[in-house]
């Protein structure tokens, strides 16, 4: 499989606390990884500068076929090129109805005339609908995202994040606060994304996990720990030590 | 008959007291006095002048009194023998005289015969001159400060030689420093040496005083002269090109007609005048007046008008440029002999160096006190943006509310130093409880709402100012500052700062030392600096960040109040002095940074100098700084969101 | 918020269907501007004297900057302090081809008796020398180049605010200065270009400004009462035009996505989105609305001075959204209509003075006081503005059940399905 994003060598500090230490990583085309860690392992971080949000002090970062520099590169144009982003809190924009939200996330032009001259065709309702269906909002296209349910407004992130069509997915704790019914729906739906596009997890959750069967990468103090399946990992003796044993 | 008789009596009394009336006829001064006897009684300004030098330069002991007598118009003359005298009226036709020689007494004598001598004002004031060099050396340190005064005042080439001989004996070191100083001025001006006047010159070189200037500067005079060729010689201070800055081209123009070397040219106006008197039957110089509606056809016309002699032929433009072409203008030295002249180019050289680094640090110290009131304004702001995230609006207001707290306190205490130490404390205590009311009232209740803060706090602005308007009046209200803070404190011509700006400058020093005493030093300073960094974790310590951001409102505002205070003395109190210097202090904080300090004393400095950098280039023009000040800031946060001194990471986040 | 959010994704339907208070609100300007019509002194029975007329033209185009404000502000989140200086640059610019052109005849008439006929030239000093005789000047400064055409000048109602708009945005947004730090910054460049413009050698006359405006070059015969009405007229249409252009901007996605940059911009950026362009978009959008709302008004007003670009008008201009109702069109405009018309009733002395006891409150004095209070008010205890009582109204008529069912068994209507 070739790869599709690699980080390498990179760092970086906030007022001399390296949060990012030498940091090297690549994921393949297509492939579903999980990332865990402690509080403080740099997950966040690395999400940051992955999608343009934070600029590392050195390193590299590179992406595609190209092999792209998405360090000289803003947030919006990173996300253009394919590489999206659910963050921790689920930030829908709440003040809209869930067929906005999806139909704002389509992947169409984004430059400012062409949205100024956009209208919905048909195929495009289709594509919110049937987007809709596939987690599981349906019924609520035509409520305000605000009235969701936390589970419901992870959900509609999801489908937000499905319908830019990105290459690569970078979820943050997308089970956190949800029941269990939901964390299966979230799993199922993250499994049916990493099919098609490459998706990785950041998660605290175990079993969550577990339940995603994919390779796993321990972060710890900004650089990886261990890499490898979780019963592989977990049996690290580092991991156990900084992560796992209490 | 009466008339008859006194005169017979005077007569007689003159013949008794003939012995006593005996005058040394011989006495040097006499001489003196009656070698120029024909133009002192002539008494008239233009011819007078050798009589008064030669009194002055005889250096006979009588010298200075008959000048003094003769000023005060107690110098008479006898009519018949031509002898002068001083006198005292005794009566209407009585006269005591007294011998100038020597200053006795010769007896009481009718005026008959006698003549007083009455110099006008012009001749009192050359006499006076002429005293100088007698006052120069008098016993009386006052009176010799005095001639020095007088000296300073209409200098004279008489006075350099009485300067030079009263010098050395000066026993006062100051008088004798300001002496040999004057001295050296003099010598500049009028010594007829040139290596003396190089040599004093050359003394001066980096005195930036205002009198040096005024003593070289005539010096160094030029005059434009204009000739085909370059001219060679000494005296020539440079050349001239034609359409510099020196010499405009209208203006080597205007040389060249005033030569009578070209024609002149008419403006316009001119030669429409000149068309306009020679129009006859609605043409003139073979154009309709219909025709004449563009330049080109009236300038046909008026050369048309030229060839048949009716005005006088103008220069085209083309002729202009060939007489420009043909000619050099040059600057002449008119002022001193070309080498005096040089050699004061080079000193004014010199002292301009000095005064543009006296004027540099005058603009510092103007820069420094404008930081110190930025500062003052800003540091509340500072505080509450920095702590609450909230921009009071209102922040402007609070600085008014303190400048008429001070105001009011006035109108109780009379006495103003008294009343402006309770001002200061009564200010921050008004300002402070303002700061909370708005606080628990309106702020508490839009936390996390940024932009409705800044909307309401500017309701609230545009209410008190209102407020203080409907109350106070709309004219300016005066905060007088106590005497001790009148004047200034003056280093030299260039450089001065007045004390009120100085005390503004200590008070802005004393806030510093005093908030970053309170932020470091105690609990308070402890729990804001918790609340500002993370206030959920400072709530779950068990510090109430609703007190904390009360007081640190109430704290901010206060300052505000005594900010009010400090710049009323200075500015007018008016409703809207608040609006004055909210801008420049929001400017203050967003170079500076957020909650920091350091940030908005920075952020004070660098607004502050910047403004007072852009006036200089543009003095006459404030308005015109402003704007460039702020049209930079705008620039600046290109570069520097955060300001000078940004929070870094993740509390930066927030 | 409802008649505008909610898009129906199924079928197109011509905006002002979509969006019924777009209709209504047309419906309501034509009417108005019908009656008043009817009643003016001009042309109607004389019911409004001329002064009203221009007070009441004047509000259509407060109405209309506020609509500008609505849409950077409400919508985009953007609260710029700026806008009535792209309102004062549209005044100025229309102002000075006024100026220019109401001066050319006078210099010319006065020249066509003298002894030789004048040279463009002559002409061209007798205009300059009358313009800026006042501040000590006597040639044209440079940014006059274009005083003589009208159409140049009416290109730069859009072009001056729209360049402004575009620098100064770019600036600000490419350094991502954001929330209250932009709109200091806004604030800043306003009081920047005021203060530019009280200085004499600014080729504006200084704080004298542009006066005469009221007087149209070459209609000197046509009365006050009909120009007025003219003035009106053009005020409501271009009042009606540029609702219907930002209802239109609002209800797609352009109008989704700008809505998204004001609740969370971060989002939006991951989202793909370029914001910065977004926000430059609608910043300049508006501020060319903004300008064409101000040279329409200054006509109308008679004078334009630096006075008005000062960063107080634009902050009166936040008040009026603010009290209207951010966030929905028709409140930035019943919010400027109700503000601006109450202000001149109050400070026009026309208000009764209130007497409480031995209070005696003369609300010449007193109505700035009321104003920034009621504004504090407004902003603690109904953010939604006078535009929340249309909520209220709705919900009173049909209580907002989230799409639920509105009744018992699956088959129940849904609430969107009865609205329909």
């Amino acid at each position: 499989m070739t790869t599709l994003l690699e980080v390498s060598g990179v760092s970086v500090s906030f007022d001399g606390f390296k949060a990012i230490n030498n940091l090297s990583f690549r994921i393949a085309e297509g492939e579903l990884r999980a990332v865990i860690g402690p509080n403080g392992a740099g997950k966040t971080t690395f999400m940051d500068i992955v999608t343009g949000k934070t600029r590392p002090n050195e390193g590299r970062v590179t992406y595609g076929e190209k092999s792209v520099s998405l360090l000289a590169l803003s947030e919006s144009r990173i996300a253009q090129m394919g590489i999206g982003r659910k963050f921790q809190r689920p930030t829908v924009f709440e003040d809209q109805s869930v067929a906005d939200n999806l139909m704002m996330a389509l992947k169409k032009d984004r430059n400012p005339l062409a949205v100024l001259l956009f209208r919905p065709k048909a195929a495009d309702h289709a594509r919110v609908e049937a987007l809709a269906g596939e987690i599981g909002l349906a019924d609520a296209l035509h409520r305000k995202s605000g009235e969701l349910s936390h589970g419901q407004k992870q959900w509609l992130e999801i489908g937000m994040l499905l319908a830019q069509e990105p290459r690569l997915l970078l979820v943050d704790e997308p089970a956190a606060g949800m029941t269990l019914a939901e964390r299966e729906h979230t799993t199922d739906l993250l499994k049916q994304a990493a099919k098609t596009r490459a998706v990785v997890v950041v998660e605290h959750d175990m079993d969550f996990v577990r339940r995603l069967d994919c390779k796993v990468t321990v972060l710890h103090e900004g650089s990886v720990l261990a890499e490898g399946s979780l019963d592989h990992v977990t049996q690290n003796e580092q991991v156990i030590e900084v992560y796992l044993g209490r | 008959m009466t008339k008859i008789f006194q005169r017979f009596l005077f007569c007689l009394l003159c013949l008794l007291g003939a012995p006593a009336l005996a005058q040394e006829a011989d006495a040097p001064i006499q001489q003196l006095l009656q070698h120029h006897g024909e133009i002192i009684a002539k008494s008239s300004r233009k011819t007078i002048a050798p009589a008064i030098d030669a009194l002055a330069a005889s250096g006979l002991p009588a010298a200075q009194q008959v000048l003094e007598r003769w000023q005060a118009k107690e110098m008479w003359r006898d009519e018949t023998s031509g002898l002068f005298v001083f006198a005292e009226e005794i009566d209407r036709d009585t006269l005591r005289i007294f011998d100038p020689a020597n200053g006795t007494e010769i007896g009481a004598v009718p005026d008959e015969g006698y003549k007083q001598l009455k110099p006008n004002s012009g001749i009192r004031g050359m006499i006076g001159a002429a005293l100088v060099q007698f006052q120069l050396s008098a016993p009386d340190p006052v009176t010799r400060a005095t001639a020095l005064d007088a000296i300073e005042r209409d200098p004279d080439a008489s006075h350099l030689l009485a300067l030079r001989n009263a010098v050395g004996n000066e026993s006062d070191p100051a008088l004798k420093a300001r002496k040999a100083r004057l001295e050296r001025l003099l010598t500049i001006r009028f010594d007829t040496d040139t290596a003396t006047r190089i040599e004093a010159i050359e003394s001066f070189a980096g005195d930036p005083a205002v009198d040096v200037r005024a003593t070289l500067n005539p010096l160094v005079a030029t005059r434009i002269e204009v000739a085909t060729a370059a001219p060679q010689g000494d005296d020539i201070a440079r050349i001239l090109s034609v359409g510099s800055d020196a010499l405009p081209r209208a203006a080597a123009y205007a040389l060249l007609v005033e030569d009578g070397l070209v024609a002149p040219v008419l403006s316009r106006a001119e030669k429409r005048a000149a068309l306009i008197a020679h129009l006859r039957d609605g043409a003139v110089g073979g154009y309709q007046v219909a025709q004449l509606d563009r330049e080109d056809a009236r300038d046909a016309a008026y050369a048309k008008l030229a060839e048949t002699g009716a005005v006088a032929a103008v220069a085209t433009e083309a002729e202009v440029s060939a007489a420009l072409d043909a000619h050099v203008f040059y600057e002449r030295f008119i002022g001193a002999p070309p080498i005096v002249a040089r050699a004061a180019l080079r000193a004014l050289d010199a002292i301009e160096t000095k005064v543009n680094l006296n004027r540099a640090a005058d603009l510092v110290l103007d820069a420094l006190s404008l930081a110190s009131i930025y500062f003052l304004a800003a540091i509340g702001l500072a505080i509450t943006f920095g702590v609450m995230g909230v921009i009071n609006m209102a922040h402007g207001e609070f600085i008014m509310m303190g400048a008429y707290t001070g105001y009011v306190v006035q109108q109780v205490i009379p006495n103003y130093t008294v009343s402006i130490l309770a001002a200061l404390p009564i200010a921050f205590a008004v300002t402070f409880l303002a700061g909370v009311a708005m606080e628990r009232l309106v702020i508490r209740w839009l936390r996390h709402r940024p932009l409705e803060t800044l909307l309401a706090t500017f309701g609230i602005s545009i209410a008190l100012q209102q407020i203080a308007k409907n109350i106070f009046g709309t004219q300016a209200r005066p905060l007088t500052s106590p005497a001790w803070l009148d004047g200034s404190l003056v280093l030299n011509d260039i450089v001065s700062i007045s004390y009120i700006r100085i005390a503004i400058f200590v008070l802005a020093l004393v806030f510093l030392a005093l908030f970053l005493f309170v932020m470091n030093r105690t609990r308070l300073g402890l729990e804001v600096r918790a609340v500002t960094q993370n206030p959920r974790m400072a709530a779950s310590m068990g510090i109430n960040p609703d007190r904390i951001n009360m007081l640190t409102f109430g704290l901010g505002s206060g300052i505000a109040g005594i900010a009010g205070v400090a710049i009323g003395l200075y500015a007018k109190v008016t409703s809207e002095m608040g609006q004055d210097y909210i801008v420049q202090s929001f400017m203050t904080v967003v170079v500076g940074g957020v909650g920091n300090i350091w940030g908005a004393l920075v952020g004070a400095a660098m607004v502050g100098s910047l403004q007072k950098g852009i006036e200089w280039f543009n003095p006459s023009n404030t308005l015109a700084a402003q704007t460039y000040m702020i049209l930079f800031v705008i620039l600046f946060i290109q570069f520097r969101p955060r300001g000078i001194i940004a929070l870094k990471g993740r509390a930066a986040e927030a | 918020m409802s008649d505008l959010t909610l898009s129906a994704p199924t079928r197109r339907r011509p905006l002002v269907l979509r969006h019924p208070s777009v209709l209504v609100f047309l419906v309501v300007l034509a009417l108005f501007t019908l009656g008043v019509t009817l009643l003016s002194e001009g042309i109607g029975l004389g019911v409004i004297s001329t002064s009203f007329i221009k007070t009441l033209g004047k509000t259509l185009c407060f109405c209309l900057v506020a609509l500008a404000m609505d849409l950077v502000w409400g919508y985009c989140g953007i609260l710029s302090l700026g806008h009535m200086a792209f309102f004062g640059l549209g005044g100025y610019a229309i102002g000075m081809w006024l100026m220019y052109e109401r001066t050319r005849r006078i210099i010319v008439d006065s020249l066509a008796t003298a002894e030789l006929p004048a040279t463009p030239q002559e002409i061209s000093d007798g205009i300059a020398s009358q313009i800026f005789g006042v501040v000590g000047a006597s040639d044209f400064p440079p940014i006059w180049a274009f005083a003589h055409s009208l159409p140049l000048q009416l290109a730069a109602v859009i072009v001056a605010p729209g360049l402004l708009a575009l620098v100064f945005g770019w600036l600000a947004f490419r350094s991502r200065v954001t929330g209250v730090y932009l709109s200091i910054l806004t604030q800043a460049m306003t009081l920047a270009l005021a203060l530019y413009l009280f200085q004499n050698d600014s080729g504006l006359r200084g704080n004298n400004g542009l006066s005469g405006l009221q007087n149209l070059p070459g209609l000197d015969l046509v009365p006050q009462s009909t120009v007025s009405l003219w003035f009106f007229w053009a005020s409501a249409l271009a009042l009606g035009a540029g609702y219907l252009f930002c209802a239109w901007l609002v209800s797609g996605k352009f109008g989704s996505v700008i809505r998204a940059i004001r609740d969370d911009e971060t989002r939006v950026r991951f989202l793909g989105y370029p914001v910065e362009g977004f926000k430059l978009v609608v910043f300049t959008l508006t501020a060319i609305l903004a300008g064409i709302a101000g040279a329409l008004y200054y006509p109308q007003a008679g004078i334009i001075n630096p006075a008005e670009v000062a960063p107080i008008a634009s902050i009166y201009l936040a008040v009026w959204v603010a009290i209207g109702g951010r966030g929905r069109l028709y409140g930035a405009v019943i919010g400027a209509a109700f503000v601006s018309l109450l202000s001149s009733w109050f400070t026009g002395g026309q208000a009764p003075d209130l007497k409480i006891g031995s209070l005696h409150i003369q609300w010449v004095d007193w109505w700035t006081v009321l104003l920034g209070l009621s504004f504090v008010a407004v902003t603690l205890f109904a953010p939604k503005g006078i535009g929340g009582l249309v909520d209220l109204a709705a919900r009173i008529k049909s209580p907002n059940r989230h799409g639920a069912d509105l009744g018992p068994g699956a088959g129940a209507l849904r609430e969107r399905e009865a609205d329909e």
